[in-house]
């Protein structure tokens, strides 16, 4: 199993949406939309969060992610009345990008603190340098049409999920550790774009690989 | 209002009667800086409250605030939810008899709890802007009567829903109006207030 996900939101619409969105990136996660009131109106409605919570965590914990400020209430009273509070961790963070890295993360096989971590992340400020990634380097030609949208650096972080190295993702001067769907998005790499990948570690020459074979098949579009 | 849980749920009953009273009112506050539901919410809320009392063997005045808790946590789905449910619950936390110290204890667990759940300080143009002033006056009157102790925290907290009226929101819904939101009174300050008024009239009844 893996880390379970619940969007809290005001709108059962917002709720769904955010969760199917999610979920295209993470088939295997667990993701439970807990939006608006019993009867269908705005609002946050306890008991809704507290069933989705216990749907959710299936003994690998959870991470809950809110819209607007009595969400985060509801979802923090959720967390103190599940059975393990341990096991419960809300975020603050953006709900569509944080789901989003969330679920990737879990879908990766991430642990609870993995997975918050990632829906905490924010991508790189513009202009923000790390320091030049060094280590095995490939150049490839993205030839689908998006580039590394979302659905294909969320394929990109799952294909070197399980690796032992550090990989980076270089664009037009800017570089992204390609665990974070939320940085490699933040690339803007489209169509016909060229990226160097760096990577280094044990794995690193398999990372290569996989990455490769990606671009390669157009990440399956 | 004596000791006992069925004073306790008379005065709770007093409550939901002066929410319902002041429904528009509050409606009317909360849309010029909020949502606009607040005077709803609060007052099905309430009606909640009134038919789970009506239903359940309540035996301790805790367990009456429990049961307000709880109903408000579940049935609200605004802030004034979880922020009024907490506030209850709390305040229903180690209350074991009802006199002038324990009540003035029960605020303070109150203004604990929701200073905790909604992260809002005075000055923010919120509740707490009734409720801290309301516990600090009940704390300086803590040896006298259960109705005096809420005499003078209903005093505090009218003064301090008064206050919020020039204040720019820093929390909640209206807060997103930014300097907008001065010139209007707080609506989950005026509902503080109003609810420990409604107590202190309940207590001075009895």
């Amino acid at each position: 199993m893996t880390v379970g996900l619940v969007i809290v939101s005001h709108s059962v619409r917002l709720a769904e949406g955010v969760a199917e969105l999610a979920g295209q990136m993470a088939p295997d996660v667990t993701i439970r939309a807990a939006g608006g009131m019993e009867d269908g109106a705005l609002g946050t409605d306890f008991d809704r969060v507290l069933t989705a919570l216990e749907r959710a965590d299936s003994g690998d914990g959870a991470v809950l992610l809110y819209d607007l400020g009595s969400a985060r209430m509801i979802a923090d009273l959720a967390v103190e009345s599940h059975g393990n509070p341990l096991n419960a961790v809300v975020v603050d963070a953006p709900v569509v990008e944080g789901a989003v890295a969330a679920a990737v993360a879990a879908q990766g096989g991430g642990d609870l603190a993995a997975v918050v971590r990632a829906a905490g992340e924010r991508p790189p400020e513009f202009g923000e340098q790390a320091p030049p990634a060094a280590g095995e380097t490939v150049e490839l030609v993205l030839r689908n049409e998006v580039g590394l949208h979302a659905r294909p650096a969320a394929l990109l972080v799952r294909t070197i999920a399980s690796l032992k190295a550090d990989v980076t993702v270089c664009h037009n001067g800017q570089q992204a550790d390609a665990r974070s769907v939320l940085a490699l998005m933040g690339l803007s790499a489209r169509g016909g774009d060229t990226i160097k990948v760096v990577a280094d570690g044990p794995d690193a020459a398999e990372a290569l690989r996989r990455i490769g074979k990606l671009v390669e098949i157009e990440f399956e579009e | 209002m004596g000791c006992s849980a069925a004073d306790v749920a008379s005065a709770v009953r007093a409550m939901a009667t002066v929410v319902a009273q002041h429904r528009d009112e509050l409606v009317d506050l909360d849309r010029a800086i909020g949502d606009g539901d607040h005077g709803e919410n609060l007052k099905r809320g309430f009606e909640f409250v009134v038919s789970a009392l009506d239903s359940t063997e309540v035996d301790s005045p805790a367990a009456v605030l429990k049961l307000v808790a709880k109903t408000l946590i579940s049935k609200v789905g605004g802030a004034s939810g979880p922020l009024f449910g907490t506030a209850f619950l709390r305040a229903a936390t180690g209350l074991e008899e009802v006199d002038g110290p324990s009540v003035a204890a029960a605020l303070r667990a109150a203004l604990d709890g929701v200073v905790a759940r909604g992260k809002a300080e005075v000055g923010d143009k919120t509740m707490i802007d009734a409720l801290r002033p309301a516990v600090e006056a009940a704390e300086a009157v803590r040896d006298k009567s259960v109705a005096e102790v809420l005499a003078a925290a209903a005093g505090a907290a009218e003064a301090g829903a008064e206050s919020t009226i020039p204040l720019v929101a820093r929390k909640g819904r209206a807060s997103y109006l930014g300097d907008r939101s001065a010139g209007h009174l707080d609506p989950g300050a005026r509902s503080t207030a109003l609810l420990l008024r409604s107590l202190a009239d309940s207590a001075g009844a009895s």
